[in-house]
């Protein structure tokens, strides 16, 4: 099986306290630490333990600049055989319909049975997966959390609400959205990063994908980031640890919290 | 301006809460619309009269294969159904990551997701608020909605429209959604399994999420639980671990829980977290002083919880 999964290099929520920049139009990004999406994580971990069942290649694809190879290598070196970089710099201003159209120019020049996409990345949108299905005509399922491969199809699971889950069967080739938590990530270690260092990772640009760098601009534009307002906010308690420690008790006793 | 339709979910013959959040939504995109609902499904009469109560107009779509929404049939239906400018909004939820992204691609018009606000609507430019990065962050967005649009918005951002005086008629639509072919076939719901506690019942919760870091300091916020006389539970990234069992999870994709006490220890808070707490006081511990859980909290501590736990722990000991 043939199998594509889109990722996406994201400032890493963990490592990283996200701050606005000083002009209120983007946010802070110096010093940022920079990792793979976490949930595409779970994509290409998925991909790699189906071609383990079934046999095939996995081709790890993301849209970014030069940087954005480091998140290709490190997926790599998780198990993808090949990495491709969609860089040209009439990407750096799409939004997420931009962001489907140059992968769909991409899918177009490849034959691809499995499509797989993180459920959502940093914008939180969850929408690449879902667009890119559509304008490639496949079917399309999301929040996908089990896969099984059948004869030309798969039987998938979906999360819904409340821990429960939508059992579905849906034709190959099809794209599907997976969520974090369909299995476990395998560790990427320093010595696998460096047998993939080497390796060339093509890069194509618009041209090249037979995408009208004029059409995909953003269709829904940022016009500037801004911290949340606190709301009513929490009584914040500080002090020593001692001190918070006496206080917690005192309003977990008042509360009733503690039997 | 172009129509708004709100899509009104439903299960068992009740329209989802959310309902009414889309009808206040809708106003505030243009309060002059007349505000249609659109509703899909086997059997959907009961859903269609209640819709009626809070929309002018409720386009009713009734056909079999839809008895359980196949986000892939219903796409083609709206398609059809629907006007091509019309502005469909959905509530985020995961039927709508299903359908939002294909519908605005196959209607070819933006797709604006996941709003918790909205500003204005200046000429048919829509200025709507997001949040990025798990909340950390907002952001303004804008779109041109004069051809249509797409639209989700997050449940519980909008305070519900609880008028209910519009005295709607329904209209039967279902000729023209026509018959939509799909590969992709529902089979079941599987439940969630019941696990060895029920978080739903327990009033009080100790609840860990990344802030525990390692496995091994799961007994940290078990022997606080214990001395408390609470139960435990946790945020998604514990189950994907698989640190706790999934019965342990509180949030939209796990359980909802109504504590009198919520102690989110850890747990940065993101909207399907918080989706899960119904009320309850809510004390939440975590080192980053910007953490969204802080937004929603009673009581909060910027601090390490594998300082503060173990040393609430032995206080409470002490008596």
């Amino acid at each position: 099986m043939e199998i594509l999964v889109c990722v996406k290099r994201v400032p890493d929520t963990e490592e990283n306290e996200i701050r606005l920049n000083s002009a209120g139009n983007d946010i802070e990004r110096d010093d940022l630490v920079y990792s793979v999406n976490e949930w595409d994580n779970y994509a290409v971990e998925e991909a790699i333990q189906i071609i383990d069942r079934v046999g095939g290649c996995v081709t790890v694809v993301t849209v970014g600049n030069e940087e954005a190879e480091e998140v290709l290598r490190r997926e790599m070196a998780m198990g993808a055989e090949k990495g491709i970089l969609l860089k040209d710099a009439a990407f750096e201003s799409c939004d997420g319909k931009g962001i489907a159209t140059i992968l769909a120019g991409l899918v177009k020049k490849g034959k691809y049975d499995l499509i797989l996409t993180g459920a959502q990345a940093d914008d939180g949108a969850a929408q690449v997966g879902g667009m890119l299905a559509a304008m490639l005509d496949l079917p399309y399922a999301s929040l996908v959390n089990k896969i099984e491969v059948q004869d030309n199809k798969l039987k998938v699971g979906r999360e819904i609400e409340g821990g429960n889950q939508e059992m579905n069967e849906i034709e190959l080739p099809c794209v599907l959205s997976i969520q974090t938590g369909i299995n476990e990530p395998r560790y990427v270690g320093i010595r696998g990063i460096r047998k993939v260092a080497s390796v060339e990772i093509p890069a194509y640009g618009a041209s090249d994908l037979g995408v009208d760098a004029g059409s995909i601009g953003a269709v829904v534009k940022r016009t500037d980031y801004f911290v949340p307002a606190m709301g009513e906010g929490a009584e914040m308690i500080t002090g020593s640890l001692d001190e918070i420690v006496a206080k917690l008790v005192e309003i977990l006793k008042a509360k009733g919290g503690i039997k | 301006m172009a129509q708004i339709f709100a899509y009104i979910t439903h299960k068992n013959g009740k329209a989802d809460d959310t309902a009414l959040e889309l009808a206040a939504a809708a106003k505030k995109i243009n309060a002059g619309a007349d505000i249609k609902a659109v509703v899909v499904g086997s059997g959907v009469d009961a859903v269609c009269q209640e819709a009626a109560a809070s929309f002018k107009e409720v386009w009713k779509i009734d056909k079999a294969e839809v008895a359980y929404p196949n986000a892939e049939i219903i796409r083609g239906l709206l398609v059809n159904a629907l006007p091509k400018d019309a502005i469909v909004l959905l509530a985020h939820d995961t039927f709508a990551m299903d359908l939002g992204p294909g519908l605005s691609i196959k209607k070819g018009v933006p797709y604006v997701a996941d709003v918790v606000g909205i500003d204005a609507v200046e000429g048919s430019t829509l200025k709507a608020v997001r949040q990025e990065f798990g909340g950390q962050i907002s952001t303004h967005v804008s779109c041109d909605i004069a051809s249509g649009a797409v639209i989700t918005l997050r449940p519980g951002a909008f305070e519900a429209d609880e008028s209910k005086s519009a005295g709607g008629s329904v209209v039967d639509k279902t000729g023209d959604a026509g018959t939509v072919a799909a590969k992709r076939k529902f089979l079941e719901v599987v439940q969630a399994e019941a696990g060895e506690v029920d978080i739903t019942k327990a009033d009080v919760l100790v609840s860990i999420g990344r802030g525990i870091e390692d496995q091994e300091n799961i007994p940290i916020a078990q022997e606080l639980a214990e001395a408390m006389g609470a139960v435990v539970s946790c945020s998604r990234p514990i189950v994907d671990a698989k640190w706790l069992e999934k019965a342990r999870q509180v949030g939209t994709s796990g359980q909802t829980v109504k504590p009198n006490i919520y102690m989110a220890m850890g747990i940065s808070g993101s909207f399907q977290h918080l989706g899960g707490i119904k009320g309850g006081y809510i004390i939440a511990v975590n080192k980053n002083s910007k953490a969204p859980i802080f937004q929603v909290a009673d009581i909060g501590v910027v601090a390490n919880i594998l300082e503060v736990m173990p040393a609430l722990t032995e206080k409470i000991k002490e008596g």
